[in-house]
């Protein structure tokens, strides 16, 4: 690798070529400040904090768009870039309402931080924040465009990573704004509520529409049985919501701190993650057998399937009828488990805590009433949970490990897997394997469908029959593989299809702070949490095998399709 | 609604620009001249968009940054008052006055009739007969009171 | 006395512009014919030696744009000419367009030749429908003549000429956002580095010229360099199109030689100010551009000596205001214009011209205090130190070099008072 060397603030420093001097500057242990910079995404150089003086230039130079070059100085501290920094930051919140108090971003503000770190106290310009109207039509994301920074994020994950482009930049000068097209409500737009929008944003311009409140209404309320399940990503993620980190497993702790807040009930969607893989597992096989639309897609995220819908309705055959675990739990706690306990599906109240804000819409969606009732009430994002937590006073880090109930809380590492990219594949490859073969799987870690990369490809070779599968996480790998679908390319007999990058260890609900480092880690979380348990594959798990023998019979079967299945809307 | 262009016409001004995305600025522009009432309707974006292959939400930002397209309907006649400094310095202040006392109507407004949109605009590059006034491509220029009600007149009659 | 030349300007009037005929009499296309005579680095070398400096305002030697794009071996290149003449009392480009097309478009196809580029865009601002028509006129006569398209000439050499419009953003004028405009999308600039040279129009690598600058090629490859550059200065070659405006007897556009002085554009061309008025300032290089008093007048048009003056060529627009015009509520105007055209992207741009707007406002209404000096400091050198592209660097330049020379007049408006009369101070007035 090509070493390029400079001088910052007159320390030499030494670093591979195409570098940028913020890079540069964090090796030589000087903290530039940054808003509209992202560590995953390309530069905007839109919000001017960055600015560092090379010598040779008249004009100040972003040093997050700016590569080093050999024999540059660079300084990062004088009264002029001080000066231009700060009245870049006071001009920014002179522009912002500064409800931070009351703000749901408060504490975890990038703006407020800034303001902190650049010592601003008093804003000199006249205060001018803008009038639009806030956005909250939908189930699942609140927009509030009077705090946007207007650094560009957001508009970036939509286009360049989703490709969904619900919302853009619009407008000039002081109306430059980003909001969805003819300003509509971002139901009546693209967007598939996917929420790596949220993720993003540095300020609290767009958000997860909060259901504590319905939460706390429901465990206050003497006549519900209240039930939470959890699903596979969170556990690997709401440790950082108390400064644990990232990575941290808290399985449980969780259980602890959910009892604790009163749940009657603290199951897991792991649970109904084996029992999707005994559904679309056989609803594979099916198809191969009997010359069904192949390749068959995954039908667990919520985000997914909104692009499917608008996006690509004519490949809608292509999808798994199989409901998202979330909505196959909830769907069951209300029969199965309403039944065995002879508890009113009436009162009962099931909460689901997501990494994902499209689990949100999910949940609302009409034909989402198996049971005869909603089938999931309420969903929380593990951020909503870590602020319920906090309301109570519970401090996740220092609780005692609980255990989820049975039988709704018995899983395998195969459900545990789900929260990352290729693991659904990988669950399902265990048991598709077995079940056709009827032998045991030697080695069981398909290590070929994990990781951070955008498509994965492998053969599986099932006793002598070989098939191409493929997993794509982000909506824009998965357009690719649509693509190919639609032109009869790949030959893939089955396609997991995660619609957050890296898969919902990424989701648009986990904590503020999500990149690919954080990613990562919590990826060997979950895998780490799938060795750990004593049964890895679906079809072993003994619940499940329960739930089948005396409830829904047999995969596929009547109730199965009752309950744990559903069809899809052309959205166009 | 698309009240006076139709969808036939939007798609054959599309396609004489070989669908292509580098040239929607023309296309959106003819778009809002056939449109008779000088605006892109949101119906005609949503073909745009559609045929060149981009989301709506680029086809609005390219509608609502540049600053001679708009969304909605205006007068047969716009009446562009230059308000750059050398016409500020010749007076385009009282031109702007004359011609909002002359068809009663404040600049940014439209006539009753629809006949006619008084607005500001950045120079056009009439500075050397500046006060001036652009009505589509024509410039008018060293406008008075007299000359301006000429204008007026004129279009009045063009426009019956 | 001050004379104008005839050198670019020279068939302004006397040849129909949809006319090869006429162009052919008045000596077109030779320059065109010699050049494909001439290595492309010979041709370099001569637009070197004319020290023709960029046209369109910033003032960048033309020749070295063209070395440097000619040293980047990726094709396609492009070649787009810039007439997106935006800067408000800039209209010579317009004369250009509209009476001597078919010489542009020679001046394209040279450079055309140079880089070895198949096609040029010329990209024509929305306010200019006519210009776009005379165009594009021109360029289907040359198409069917053998002067655009395949084999020009009978040579191996294709050059196909496109005319596309803008459609109303003065920020369009910057080389980069007129590329993004080109591409289809809204105005807003690209990061620098990398260079358009290298990274251009599609992402390719790209010479983006202005009208006159590419106008002016034609006589720099038919008589040499140096022969060009013998109209101006040691510093800046040939000849200018100034463009006279605001309270002058004679506004117009004149060519003139490098040298020439501001005072004798003024007051011998422009025959002065009218109605017995005094000259209060003069803003050069259009709304961009910094203003002075009578003081400067004698400093020559060339990039040296006015850079010397703390001014600079810009455009070639000169807008005289005469003593009936209040300085703050000029720069109210100026300001305005900014916050209209700034595209929003860069925090400095966006939110720092909003608030000199406000303060400036303060000041014609008579309730501005001391303190406003201050702000108005700070935000104008954030911007001109750290905002994102040259609008938001300059947008404050006409405000501050108007403190700088007229301070008293904005002090006496925080006593209530404008000596020409035209601040009400009435809250909210106008």
């Amino acid at each position: 690798m090509k070493m390029v060397n400079l001088k910052i603030d007159n320390v030499n420093v030494s670093v591979p070529a195409g570098t940028s001097i913020l890079d540069a500057a964090k090796e030589a242990g000087i903290k530039i400040p940054t808003l509209c910079y992202h560590p995953d995404m390309p530069f905007t150089a839109s919000c001017r904090l960055c600015l560092v003086q090379i010598k040779g230039k008249r004009k100040l130079q972003p040093s997050c768009a700016t590569p080093v070059k050999e024999n540059m100085e660079v300084i990062t501290n004088n009264p002029m870039i001080r000066e231009a920094r700060k009245t870049a930051l006071e001009l920014l919140l002179a522009n912002h309402p500064m409800e931070c108090p009351v703000c749901i971003k408060n504490n975890k503000c990038e703006l407020q931080r800034l303001a902190q770190e650049l010592n601003i106290t008093d804003i000199t310009f006249e205060k001018c924040s803008d009038m639009l109207p806030i956005d909250d039509q939908n189930p699942a994301i609140v927009r509030e465009p009077n705090k946007c920074v207007k650094c560009g994020r957001c508009v970036e994950v939509c286009h360049e990573v989703q490709t969904v482009g619900a919302i853009n930049t619009a407008y000039r000068s002081g109306e430059y704004n980003v909001c969805t097209a003819f300003q509509k409500p971002l139901a009546e737009s693209e967007c598939v509520f996917c929420g790596q929008c949220v993720n993003v944003c540095p300020v609290g311009a767009i958000y997860e529409k909060d259901d504590t409140q319905k939460v706390w209404d429901a465990l206050n309320d003497p006549d519900k049985f209240v039930i939470v399940q959890t699903a596979p990503a969170i556990r690997a993620s709401l440790g950082e919501e108390f400064g644990m980190d990232p990575g941290s497993l808290v399985t449980g702790q969780m259980v602890t701190a959910l009892r604790n807040l009163g749940f009657d009930r603290v199951f897991d969607t792991d649970f109904t993650a084996d029992l999707t893989i005994i559904e679309e597992g056989n609803e594979l096989l099916e198809r191969l057998e009997n010359n069904g639309v192949l390749p068959m897609i995954t039908s667990c995220s919520p985000g997914w399937i909104n692009f499917i819908e608008k996006f690509y309705p004519e490949l809608l055959q292509h999808l798994s009828s199989c409901k998202s675990p979330q909505q196959m739990f909830g769907a069951l706690a209300k029969t199965y488990y309403a039944q065995k306990e002879n508890i009113s599906p009436e009162k009962m109240f099931v909460v689901s805590v997501m990494p994902c804000t499209a689990k949100k819409y999910e949940a609302a969606r009409p034909e989402m009433n198996s049971s005869g009732y909603r089938d999931v009430d309420v969903v929380l994002t593990t951020r909503e949970l870590g602020r319920m937590l906090k309301e109570a006073g519970i401090n996740l880090a220092i609780l005692e490990p609980g255990k989820f109930d049975e039988p709704l809380g018995i899983s395998t590492g195969a459900g545990a897997i789900f929260g990352t990219s290729g693991g659904v594949m990988e669950a399902a490859l265990r048991t598709v394997y077995e079940v056709v073969t009827g032998k045991e799987l030697e080695n069981i870690d398909f290590t070929d469908v994990r990781g951070l990369e955008g498509i994965k490809e492998a053969e599986v070779d099932i006793d002598g029959t070989k098939i191409k599968i493929a997993v794509a996480n982000s909506l824009k790998n998965a357009r690719e593989l649509l693509e190919m679908v639609k032109s009869g390319k790949g030959d893939y007999k089955f396609i997991e299809v995660m619609c957050c990058p890296g898969g919902c260890i990424g989701g648009g609900g986990q904590p503020y702070g999500t990149n690919n480092e954080t990613k990562q880690k919590r990826m060997q979380a979950i895998y780490k949490e799938d060795k750990n348990m004593k049964i890895r594959k679906s079809h072993k798990n003994p619940a499940v095998c329960e739930l089948y023998e005396d409830f829904l019979g047999k995969p596929l079967g009547y109730k199965s399709h009752k309950l744990l299945h559903t069809y899809y809307t052309p959205k166009k | 609604m698309m009240e006076k262009i139709r969808a036939q016409e939007v798609y054959g001004i599309i396609n004489k620009h070989n669908k292509s995305k580098e040239q929607i600025l023309s296309i959106l522009l003819e778009i809002q001249e056939a449109s008779g009432r000088n605006y892109v309707p949101e119906e005609c974006a949503q073909i745009v968009a559609q045929e060149l292959g981009l989301s709506l939400s680029k086809v609005y930002d390219v509608l609502t940054f540049y600053a001679m397209f708009s969304l909605k309907p205006r007068g047969k006649y716009i009446l562009e008052i230059c308000k750059s400094a050398p016409c500020h310095v010749n007076g385009s202040k009282n031109v702007r006055d004359m011609f909002e006392k002359e068809l009663g109507i404040s600049i940014g407004e439209t006539t009753e009739d629809n006949m006619f949109t008084l607005q500001y605009s950045s120079c056009f590059g009439a500075c050397d007969i500046a006060p001036a006034v652009k009505i589509g491509g024509k410039v008018y220029g060293n406008l008075n009171e007299q000359k301006v009600k000429e204008i007026v007149d004129l279009y009045r009659k063009e426009g019956q | 006395m001050a004379k104008t030349v005839k050198l670019l300007s020279e068939n302004f009037g006397k040849i129909r512009p949809d006319s090869l005929e006429d162009y052919l009499n008045a000596g077109g296309f030779e320059a065109l014919k010699k050049a494909f005579t001439m290595k492309p680095l010979d041709i370099i070398e001569e637009v070197k030696k004319s020290k023709l400096m960029g046209r369109g305002g910033a003032g960048y030697p033309t020749g070295s744009k063209w070395e440097q794009l000619y040293r980047i071996e990726k094709f396609p290149k492009y070649i787009v000419c810039n007439a997106d003449e935006g800067e408000p009392g800039t209209f010579k480009d317009k004369l250009i367009l509209n009476y001597d097309p078919m010489k542009l478009i020679e001046g394209m196809i040279i450079a055309g030749y140079v880089f070895n580029s198949n096609h040029g865009y010329i990209y024509i601002r929305g306010e200019y429908p006519d210009s776009q028509n005379i165009m594009q006129t021109a360029a289907d006569v040359l198409e069917k003549t053998g002067y655009l398209g395949e084999n020009i000439l009978g040579s191996d050499f294709s050059f196909h000429l496109h005319v596309r419009t803008g459609a109303g953003a003065y920020v369009c004028g910057e080389n980069s956002t007129l590329l993004n405009s080109l591409e289809g999308k809204a105005g807003r600039p690209r990061k620098k580095p990398p260079h358009l040279a290298e990274v251009g129009l599609f992402e390719l690598p790209t010479l983006v010229n202005n009208v006159e600058s590419l106008a002016n090629i034609p006589y720099i490859v038919l008589n040499g360099g140096d022969k060009y550059a013998s109209f101006g200065t040691e510093a800046s070659g040939g000849t200018k199109l100034v463009c006279l405006s605001g309270n002058v007897v004679n506004r117009g556009v004149y060519e003139v030689r490098f040298g020439t002085t501001l005072r004798e554009i003024i007051y011998e061309l422009g025959g002065g100010v009218p109605n017995g008025r005094k000259l209060k300032l003069v803003q050069i290089g259009g709304s961009s551009g910094p203003c002075f008093d009578e003081t400067l007048l004698d400093t020559p048009l060339c990039y040296d000596a006015t850079w010397k003056n703390g001014i600079t060529v810009g455009s070639g627009a000169l807008l005289v205001v005469d003593d009936s015009n209040c300085v703050v509520d000029f720069v109210k105007c100026i300001t305005e214009f900014f916050v209209h055209e700034s595209c929003g992207k860069c925090t400095l741009c966006r939110e720092g011209n909003k608030q000199l707007l406000k303060i400036i406002n303060k000041f014609t209404e008579g309730t501005a205090s001391e303190k406003d000096f201050d702000a108005i400091r700070r935000i104008s050198d954030a911007m001109t130190n750290g905002a994102f592209c040259g609008l938001g660097e300059t947008a404050s330049r006409a405000l501050t070099t108007c403190l700088e020379y007229f301070k008293d007049e904005f002090e006496e408006h925080i006593n209530g008072k404008c000596r020409a009369g035209v601040c009400s101070f009435e809250k909210g007035g106008e």
